[in-house]
């Protein structure tokens, strides 16, 4: 079953923001001179920026579910431009539930229509 | 300055118990777009709490925090994390492997409670991107 997919939107302001909430304050998400010098093509966005992202998708899909993990590999960087903001796409695919009814939730995350995310998932038990 | 791999299998000093306040969660929900009105948390937060296990081993390694690009991160739940929690986070490198200059340290983390019961396990891979990378 597909789920409703979500966009979302982020600005070097949001990267600001959530450098400050969580605490990663690597220059690679704030300075494009810091992030060229070790090989990136500019400031990107935390990976767990678009994390979150997802796990905003997943909660909205079961917004009385328990999410029973969250997880996926950065395989691409979200490049955010100094100016505008950058879009991030979710996909999910429900795969059905195990015999303990949590469900499997494959998830799509693009940005720029690439897979930024490498086998994005989340099991979620559903409300009872 | 490649790391390491005498770093597999040790376990760094738990973090100081981290304290989840309402407010927090609400900056941190609001820093990704979303809200929070209380119950469990975004199930990314206790990444908050597992920087800080990362920092401490960054440091620890000296490896400096902009020559790491996070490569893979997932989080277990045992059950959801609440406003109130106190949390602890405890980091072990699993693997270290060296890919194209690169060194790619792979680390668990248990995340546990005021009852030291396990909440969560993240685990995390860490890309210390080499000089000639």
């Amino acid at each position: 079953m597909n789920l409703q997919p979500q966009t979302f939107t982020l600005t070097r302001a949001d990267l600001v923001a959530y450098a400050e909430a969580s605490g990663d304050h690597n220059p690679i998400h704030q300075d494009d001179e810091v992030a060229r010098s070790v090989g990136l093509p500019g400031v990107i966005a935390h990976g767990m920026y678009t994390l979150a992202l997802a796990g905003r998708a997943v909660t909205s899909w079961y917004p009385d579910g328990e999410v029973v993990s969250l997880g996926a590999k950065f395989v691409a960087p979200v490049v955010v431009p100094p100016e505008g903001e950058v879009e991030v796409e979710v996909f999910g695919e429900e795969k059905g539930a195990d015999d303990d009814g949590l469900l499997t939730v494959a998830l799509t995350v693009l940005s720029g229509g690439s897979k930024v995310l490498g086998v994005p998932k989340a099991v979620v038990r559903p409300a009872p | 300055m490649p790391v390491d791999d005498g770093l597999v299998g040790r376990s760094f000093p738990p973090t100081a118990a981290y304290e989840v306040t309402t407010e927090h969660v609400r900056t941190f929900a609001a820093a990704t777009g979303g809200r929070y009105d209380g119950g469990p948390v975004p199930p990314t937060y206790p990444i908050v709490l597992l920087f800080r296990a990362m920092q401490d081993f960054l440091d620890a390694e000296q490896l400096p925090l902009h020559r790491i690009v996070h490569g893979e991160q997932r989080f277990a739940y045992q059950r959801p994390v609440v406003d109130g929690d106190v949390l602890t986070a405890t980091l072990t490198v699993s693997s270290v492997r060296s890919i194209g200059g690169n060194d790619v340290i792979a680390t668990t983390s248990e995340i546990t409670d005021a009852d030291d019961r396990l909440v969560c396990i993240a685990n995390a891979t860490l890309v210390h991107r080499g000089e000639d990378a």
